[in-house]
């Protein structure tokens, strides 16, 4: 589980986030949605520890994030890393192996190997496994660096917005995957998305920020409703309810 | 990772070694090889410890035009020793061991390019063209600052500074060579152990926190290695130009791989075989006058005006 | 009144040069003492004729070149023309040494024109949205310039002239070897006459078209005069970096960019900026002097650094 309290955060005179209590538990996929500026991708990366917390507390299990050593976190819990362009020349199985940096520090064990491998056979990514990254399309890419993050074993992965620049169906498929991770695998996702529908199709549980604060929380169907949207979003679209689904007007 | 490219290349230096050594001896070889002996070991240890400082230097800056030369580290350290000799005086300074002298040199260079380069390099990050032109900028700053105190320096004074600021191969003191020597040995073997972490920190900010490794501390400890690697090679022969970019942006072309163990072999061999076989070349054979380090800033400046150049833009 | 207050310490900076130095001259030993009148005329007098002239013409410069390059970070010591005019001048020391003065001076001018114009193309294939990276390809392309000189130096010997000719000062300033800055000064006073030209060629190609200027022409008569007071400096004070940086950027925070208005402005602090640093040189260390390039080499510097980061009124 993790364990948000009384967490403020500034840039210069601007709050970004405004007291920010709120729990995300073990396992499943938790979305988080709201507009521009809301402030989940600082959130996000304040739980990652990709910047250093300013007021209140956050914990990942027994971890306090920010007191815990960088190593021990780094087993417990995985962001997944822009597609970053500082690295073209790895290929993809020696991206996926940097997955498993935190357990061996550079001399990984035949374990390792095993693990490795694992992911690079569980995304598909085994015809790929020697090109470099910068001979890949864009969702290729993005799956390579999903299986790192596979590859880390971690019971927690944190993912920023995942689908931008991702086609409908590389978005599709990594969601499918994701969903599978959560169930078959036992890992808990937290995962900012822009797109409601993609949030309502494959949440469990849905947070909606707004202005630095906790808005609402709930299963899909609690949230997407068309009052909580327009208070949300300021705008009002039309929801649908289509076998079982809800679906959102654009 | 290209083994047989880092072999052919020591097979290279291994020549170019021979040769230097060798030819033109004529006669007395006691004599001659001990001298020539003491020059070389130079010229690798400045060789070695330049290109290493290099590739660190653009691991934790995350580009491949900075080096540290060009954002001042070795104008940095000529300041130091000016600095020292203005407050002390040639008379006080000369009294001073050499060794002793080089290890205070090295504390305060660690203590001035932390101070400086730090903040530096964790304030303008985000800008690269910035960064860079303030490096340079400041380079030029540290060196207007050293002649200036140079001219303030009595002139009788002034000679004791003036070997430091310009890199020669020529006079080569064996105290301090001994004292280089370890210096830069513990520096290597330090960066060797951190390479698989250097690899890590070469992923990005992002990346590397998310693999356990904080991209502050580290920045730290590698500011330390450059600081100590460049105070090293400046002592021993002067700043050395685009010595760095050069054999840097060689050994991407020769052996192009993330892989820090290899980038840190490759680079060192190339600089060392780029120095030990320039100065062969140009003394030996081609019998020029001109210091090779001029040579190195010229094809080196063209080098980094082609990166440049040919950056794509986002 | 900054055109007074400007133009009246320049005067009283002017009278202090003549009286400052390594030999004894006071302003009452003018009326009885010949040797004084001696010392006033063949040496101060130049002197800070001279540094006056090498100023104002030097920051003047800048401010064209800024204007052709588009770019606020550039300066002709810095970015080739200075290194060119060198390289050109030890050309013809070496291959043609009994060459008639002028003649030196024009083929030194030629090669400076030269590497401007090559600085001018590298500088138009750069992205224009990147400024920094104008001014960084300027300094690099100086630099490498500045090694081919020294590279030529030590092959042919002639080191103790790179000196004279890479670091600016003053002390050998004497009546009789600092007259051809005269030529500097009036193609200073000519460029002046282009200075509306100069300002639309500032606003790019397509504007100085829109508005009937024939760009190229205009581009060429301001490399023309850059050159020409670059190659004048070099050979005969040395390089003095930064004025050309420094001053028309101080000038147009204050003052604006309508050149017609403030290039005389740019003059006269670039006059004075220079002088004041020659006459510190002269009493920092006295009585040795520090040349009034390393002088102007710490200002220059920490003032550009300070323009990296102070927030720009306009672009």
């Amino acid at each position: 589980m993790i364990v948000i309290s009384d967490v403020d955060y500034f840039i210069g005179p601007v709050k970004i986030l405004d007291g920010v209590n709120l729990e995300l538990p073990k396992g499943g996929i938790s979305a988080l949605i709201g507009p521009n500026g809301a402030g989940k991708s600082t959130l996000l990366s304040l739980i990652a520890r990709l910047m250093p917390l300013q007021a209140g507390t956050i914990t990942v299990d027994d971890l306090t994030v920010g007191a815990c050593p960088n190593n021990t976190l780094a087993r417990r819990l995985a962001i997944l890393p822009q597609a970053s362009d500082a690295a073209p020349l790895l290929t993809v199985r020696e991206l996926v192996g940097f997955g498993r940096y935190p357990y061996h520090k550079g001399r990984p064990t035949p374990d390792d190997h095993a693990k490795v491998e694992d992911a690079l056979e569980a995304f598909g990514l085994v015809p790929f496994a020697d090109r470099r990254l910068d001979t890949l399309s864009g969702g290729q890419r993005q799956r390579a660096q999903v299986a790192m993050t596979y590859a880390q074993d971690t019971g927690y992965i944190l993912l920023d917005e995942p689908l931008n620049n991702l086609d409908i169906a590389a978005s599709r498929s990594l969601m499918r995957v994701l969903r599978e991770l959560a169930a078959a695998h036992d890992r808990t996702i937290v995962i900012v998305l822009h797109d409601i529908n993609y949030a309502a199709a494959y949440a469990d549980l849905i947070v909606a920020m707004k202005g630095g604060k906790i808005v609402a929380k709930g299963t899909p169907d609690e949230i997407v409703t068309e009052d909580i949207l327009k208070e949300v979003f300021d705008t009002d679209p039309k929801v649908h309810r289509i076998d079982g689904k809800v679906m959102i007007e654009v | 990772m290209f083994k047989r490219r880092l072999i052919l290349l020591a097979v290279l230096l291994a020549a170019c070694t021979a040769g230097y050594l060798m030819l033109g001896a004529q006669g007395n070889w006691g004599f001659v090889l001990p001298f020539r002996g003491n020059k070389l070991a130079a010229l690798i240890i400045v060789a070695v410890a330049i290109s290493t400082a290099t590739v660190l230097f653009q691991t934790i800056t995350h580009n491949r035009i900075l080096t540290p030369s060009i954002m001042g580290f070795d104008a940095l350290y000529v300041l130091i020793l000016t600095v020292q000799i203005y407050v002390l005086g040639a008379q006080e300074y000369v009294h001073l061991s050499q060794a002793g002298q080089f290890v205070a040199n090295i504390g305060l260079m660690l203590v001035a390019s932390l101070a400086l380069f730090g903040t530096l390099l964790s304030r303008a990050r985000g800008d690269l063209m910035r960064m860079v032109l303030t490096g340079i900028i400041l380079a030029v700053l540290l060196r207007a600052v050293t002649s200036f105190l140079q001219r303030v320096i009595d002139p009788n004074e002034y000679a004791v500074v003036q070997g430091a600021s310009f890199a020669r191969f020529t006079r080569i003191d064996v105290e301090l060579l001994a004292v280089a020597a370890l210096l830069t040995c513990c520096a290597l073997l330090v960066t060797w152990r951190l390479r698989h972490r250097l690899d890590v920190l070469a992923l990005g900010d992002t990346a590397a926190i998310n693999l356990g490794e904080a991209p502050k501390h580290n920045m730290f400890v590698i500011l330390v290695l450059i600081s100590v690697l460049v105070s090293v090679s400046t002592a021993l022969v002067g700043p050395m130009g685009f010595l760095g970019l050069l054999v840097v942006s060689l050994a991407h072309l020769i052996t192009p791989t993330a892989s820090h163990a290899t980038l840190l072999l490759s680079s060192a061999l190339i600089s060392a075989l780029t120095l030990v076989g320039g100065q062969f070349i140009l003394e030996r054979v081609l019998g020029m006058s001109t210091p090779l380090i001029v040579v190195i800033d010229v094809v080196g400046g063209i080098v980094f005006l082609i990166l440049l150049l040919r950056r794509k833009y986002r | 009144m900054i055109r007074v207050t400007l133009i009246l310490t320049l005067a009283l900076l002017a009278v202090l040069s003549l009286f400052v130095g390594v030999a004894d001259l006071s302003p009452s030993a003018l009326f009885y003492d010949r040797a004084a009148l001696d010392l006033l005329w063949t040496s101060r007098g130049p002197r800070t004729v001279a540094v006056i002239i090498t100023g104002g013409t030097l920051a003047v410069s800048g401010t064209i070149m800024q204007m052709i390059v588009r770019n606020r970070f550039v300066e002709p010591m810095t970015a080739g023309t200075g290194q060119g005019a060198a390289l050109g001048i030890l050309l013809v020391t070496v291959f043609m040494p009994s060459m008639p003065i002028l003649m030196k001076m024009g083929i030194a001018s030629a090669v400076a024109l030269a590497t401007s114009v090559i600085f001018l193309v590298i500088v138009n294939r750069l992205p224009p949205t990147q400024p920094m990276l104008v001014s960084l390809v300027g300094m690099i392309y100086g630099g490498i310039l500045g090694a081919c000189v020294l590279f030529f130096a030590y092959q042919a010997d002639l080191l103790q002239y790179i000196d004279i000719w890479m670091n600016g000062e003053f002390s050998g300033v004497l009546q009789g070897r600092y007259e051809l800055l005269w030529i500097a000064a009036a193609v200073g006073i000519l460029s002046y006459l282009a200075a509306d030209q100069f300002a639309i060629v500032g606003m790019g190609r397509t504007v100085s078209t829109n508005l009937g200027l024939n760009y190229t022409q205009v581009v060429i008569i301001g490399l023309l005069s850059i050159a020409i007071v670059t190659a004048l400096t070099v050979v005969t004070v040395g390089m003095i970096p930064f004025v050309g940086l420094v001053v028309p950027n101080i000038v147009s925070r204050l003052s604006g960019d309508n050149l017609r208005a403030t290039l005389p402005l740019t003059a006269v602090s670039g006059a004075a900026l220079v002088l004041a640093s020659d006459i510190l040189g002269r009493v920092l260390r006295y009585p040795y002097e520090i040349p009034v390039g390393s002088v102007f080499g710490v200002l220059g510097a920490v003032v550009f650094l300070w323009l990296l980061y102070a927030p720009r009124r306009h672009v």
